[in-house]
């Protein structure tokens, strides 16, 4: 690669890239090698894939198309990038569809072999727009042949020309590469594992990827390459992780940290599917995966591995809740540690199975029949999953509880630099089991009115429980009413009290002022970014993110009573405002953009100057 | 509290197995004579009473578990069975029963009910069959026959039921049986019989309501028709019924007739033998249906037995060869076990 350096090399600060294509195309693929190469170069990264519920939608359709963008810097980011910078079209309807959110001045780079009639038409484009001086006016456009360039390559690798046209990627992968001034040898690798048995697709797919390296070296039409040179975190050993790994990873820590077996019953659902199949590779650390025959067995499983004793896990989509509510009914009255997590998406119904959405949060906190309270937890951001699952597991136990902990699909699949912590570092969780015989009752209390957790095998505390009402201390089956209200009351009191084991809600800038942001959940990113724009051009305002909902860190209200206005910006049409509301008694302004996609700073970025008027909060 | 792992184990008593609380079952329910069979045959299992768990859902029967001094799970409807599956598959230790009726296990849980029985989950699922809801007072089940007035039936049920052995079978249950709350000796065989079977155990139990559906299995049970009505099948013996046994089941082909061995030119050689690891599906689904049609008794006892690995011995399995291959799991060498990078 001698010859590299004769072109010249610029230095950027940022970048974010979308590579887009027909969802047959494995751009997901080629987009998260391109971050965990961009990982492993030390950048800061946020990335964001977008895909079709349809698996291989007809080919050149407009709806057919799959992207995946990735934000990458030289300094501390906290999105996928609100606008792309370069936008990688494989397809006239990947162009069409994308062009809109690309920068003014873009650069695009377009496979010019799949510009033919019918994937125009298709496209909805009467003409082409590569030949149409106007309709990419302003952007630079880079036309490759990208087809033709890997069908050439690969002609004597012996592959069907089919084989040979879904290494395209990898040449775009290969190009990229070198346009970011990228290394090849994290995808070789990648590579050489995921082949290693199917040697001729292993070369074609090496091939392709470096004539596509090779390509952009020697061809005329790039006069420049760019770097974006390592982000200065913080010390320490760093790997990329999405929200999904990172969940799979917390509950697996929160095992051994516990010394309880993990349980999880489970039931295929987008997009939360991956913490199952995660968790069904982890066979070595004594995980039980029971892949159920419905998202009901897949929560009553777990119940009953709690009641034997297992750290019980059951992971869905907000569809999956719906149908494992009273389950979660039965968990709260029989008083045993759960953890279900749900990985929001965008609905009502079947809705947006691939799309983000934040709007379960009323379901995790209220959606049950009778008083049913449980601890609601949120992550905000890939990595914080690992914590919060984590933590989940922690509270669960410690309270003899359901625990809902809610992520949702841009963070559960969106990656992030995380750094990793060493297994000392992360405390214990303690458990007991009943033992003792003596004084022994199933419904008596601890100082944090959990019941006594007695696994089956325990010799002399047979027991039985159920969903019946209980008397307190004993657990047998009781109607009468002042024990009903004493045990709803009991109940709900259990729950508050798990305010005393939390965090206080921490602030980010002054801590009384004009504005409040508040977020939860998956907003993190795009509400920390807004703020940050907004303080640096000299506003005042300051950010609090919420990741214990129910019940809130109890300093919550003092923490919004004192600024004069509290902004919630949420991706649903404001169930943390409303909760805000009646739980304080202080009103909030809503900012609610329900898209199904997460957030761009920029939006909030411009309520926030919008409220702040004239007076920009100085 | 004393250490009794090297005790002498102390022979159990039905009393044992009793929880002492009030047994709240209409008076006369077929429910009190299943949970006496089982207070009865328990102590005869050799299982220590802390290892066995009952499981229920919703319904008469599934108050079952509040009686019996061993862990138990009173839960929600039709979920008993999913229940018992994630108690088991985490504690292979225990011993797993789910005490269910018609509605709970083939209405509302049918779902969870065919597939524990296609997975073979080591769980012994006790079907009180009665052929009507009773806790809700009244209306057709999916085991109530054609026909049948009741609340939400007023002009007779237009449903077909099933054939629950059937069921069982179609789903690849392992052990399949069927026994009466009338034939106290005959359940406690059973039972046995299942809480030894290793897999998915399926027992039928007919029992009666006598609020709502009363007298429904007369016409097999009663004394003036049970031996001509009941089939009891042992296992390598012939089929044969009727008084002083003198009827047989012949195996026309795949058609069961009835042969009268009081007729000369029959012969005891002529008659089905039955063979409860019989490889061949078909026959014991002859078997499942042989009431269908109204000329033949209705069969007794265990139908079919195979032996398989259980779903939750191949997860122990699993582990047990992957933790072999791989080692044991390190947390550090998991956490950091992807591509990883330093930042001085």
């Amino acid at each position: 690669m001698a010859q590299e350096t004769e072109k010249e090399t610029l230095d950027l600060k940022e970048v974010t890239i979308r590579f887009a294509g027909d969802s047959g195309d494995g751009m997901q693929l080629t987009g998260s090698q391109f971050s965990d190469t961009t990982a492993l170069m030390g950048n800061d990264l946020g990335t964001l894939p977008d895909y079709p519920a349809e698996i291989r939608a007809p080919a050149g359709t407009l709806y057919g198309v799959s992207g995946f963008q990735v934000h990458f810097s030289s300094s501390d980011i906290h999105t996928p990038g609100d606008t792309p910078d370069v936008l990688v079209a494989m397809n006239p309807a990947a162009l069409k569809k994308n062009l809109a959110d690309l920068k003014r001045d873009g650069i695009i780079i377009v496979n010019t072999d799949s510009f033919d009639a019918k994937n125009l038409k298709l496209a909805g484009y009467d003409k082409n727009p590569l030949d149409d001086d106007t309709a990419l006016a302003g952007y630079k456009v880079y036309p490759v042949p990208i087809t033709t360039l890997t069908s050439t390559a690969l002609k004597d690798s012996g592959l069907s020309i089919r084989d040979i046209n879904r290494c395209k990627n990898f040449f775009a992968l290969g190009l990229m590469y070198w346009l970011y001034n990228r290394p090849l040898e994290p995808t070789l690798k990648w590579l050489n594992s995921k082949f290693k048995n199917k040697p001729e697709i292993l070369n074609a797919n090496e091939t392709a990827l470096k004539t596509g390296y090779f390509f952009g070296d020697t061809t005329e039409i790039f006069e420049n390459r760019y770097t974006v040179e390592p982000a200065k975190l913080k010390k320490g050993t760093y790997r990329n992780i999405s929200g999904n790994e990172a969940t799979a990873l917390g509950l697996v820590t929160a095992s051994i940290k516990s010394g309880l077996p993990l349980f999880l019953g489970s039931y295929p659902i987008t997009p939360a599917t991956d913490i199952l199949q995660f968790l069904a590779g982890y066979k070595n650390f004594g995980v039980k995966t029971f892949q159920a025959e419905d998202e009901i067995a897949g929560i009553t499983s777990a119940i009953g591995a709690a009641f034997s004793g297992s750290l019980a896990v059951t992971t869905t989509s907000g569809p999956g809740v719906a149908l494992k509510t009273e389950a979660i009914g039965l968990g709260v009255m029989t008083e045993l540690p759960l953890v279900v997590v749900n990985v929001q998406r965008g609905g009502p119904s079947t809705g947006l199975p691939t799309k983000t959405e934040q709007a379960d949060l009323l379901q995790a906190v209220y959606g049950r029949n009778g008083e049913a309270p449980i601890p609601v937890l949120a992550a905000a951001t890939p990595s914080d999953c690992f914590y919060m699952a984590m933590e989940a597991s922690r509270i669960a136990v410690k309270y003899m509880t359901p625990v809902m902990l809610l992520t949702d699909g841009y963070i559960g699949n969106g990656t992030e630099p995380w750094r990793i912590p060493h297994e000392n570092e992360i405390p214990e969780i303690p458990v007991k089991f009943a033992t003792e015989i003596e004084g022994f009752a199933p419904y008596s209390r601890d100082e944090n009115l959990a019941r006594p957790w007695a696994r089956p095998g325990t010799p002399g505390l047979a027991h039985r429980i159920g969903g019946l009402e209980k008397a307190n201390i004993t657990g047998n089956v009781n109607y009468d009413p002042s024990n009903h209200d004493f045990m709803v009351k009991l109940r709900e009191q259990k729950i508050q009290n798990i305010k005393n084991d939390i965090p206080d809600l921490a602030v980010q800038g002054d801590a009384e002022g004009e504005l409040l942001v508040l977020g939860w959940g998956g907003t993190y990113g795009a509400i920390k970014e807004a703020v940050d724009k907004v303080t640096s051009r000299g506003l005042k305002v300051s950010q609090a993110h919420l990741k214990y909902i129910h019940p809130m860190p109890k300093n919550t209200k003092d923490v919004l009573s004192k600024f004069k206005k509290v902004l919630i910006p949420e991706i649903n049409l404001g169930q943390l405002a409303k909760i805000v509301r009646s739980e304080f008694l202080i009103d909030v302004l809503q900012y609610n953009l329900v898209r199904g996609l997460p957030f761009r700073s920029s939006d909030i970025e411009n309520q926030i100057v919008e409220i702040l008027g004239g007076k920009n909060g100085k | 509290m004393a250490n009794n792992i090297d005790a002498v184990p102390v022979k159990l008593t039905a009393k044992d197995f009793s929880s002492g609380q009030d047994v709240r079952w209409c008076p006369g329910c077929g429910d009190y004579s299943i949970l006496a069979q089982v207070q009865r045959s328990f102590p005869e299992i050799n299982i220590p009473i802390e290892k066995i768990v009952w499981i229920s859902g919703i319904g008469c029967s599934s108050r079952f578990t509040y009686y019996m001094n061993t862990y138990g799970f009173h839960t929600i409807h039709g979920r008993a069975a999913a229940i018992a599956t994630g108690v088991k598959i985490a504690r292979p230790d225990l011993s797993v029963w789910v005490a269910t009726g018609d509605g709970d296990l083939m209405s509302i849980g049918g779902n969870h009910f065919i597939h524990t029985c296609r997975k073979n989950v080591d769980i012994k699922i006790l079907l009180f069959n009665n052929e009507i809801y009773g806790l809700t007072k009244g209306q057709y089940s999916p085991t109530s026959a054609k026909g049948l007035v009741t609340k939400t039936s007023p002009y007779g049920s237009v449903d077909y039921p099933f054939n629950p052995l059937s069921l069982a079978l179609g789903a690849g249950a392992s052990f399949v049986a069927r026994t009466a709350d009338s034939e106290a000796k005959h359940m406690q065989e059973i039972i046995k019989r299942a809480a030894e079977h290793k897999g998915t155990a399926f027992v039928e139990i007919l029992q009666n309501c006598v609020i709502f559906n009363d007298g429904v299995f007369d016409p097999i049970t009663s004394k003036e028709n049970k031996a001509d009505k009941m089939l009891i099948l042992k296992h390598g013996q012939p089929m044969l019924f009727g008084k002083d046994n003198k009827k047989g089941i012949k195996l026309d082909g795949f058609k069961p007739v009835v042969i009268d061995l009081n007729d000369p030119k029959n012969s005891i050689n002529d008659v089905w033998v039955h063979d409860e690891k019989d490889i061949s599906h078909a026959r014991a689904f002859i078997l499942a249906h042989l009431a269908d049609d109204p000329e033949l008794p209705s069969p007794f006892g265990v139908i079919r037995q195979e032996f398989k690995p259980t779903y939750d011995e191949g997860v122990e399995r699993q582990i047990a060869h992957i933790t072999e291959k791989k080692g044991k799991g390190s947390l550090e060498k998991l956490l950091f076990n992807s591509n990883t990078w330093e930042v001085n």
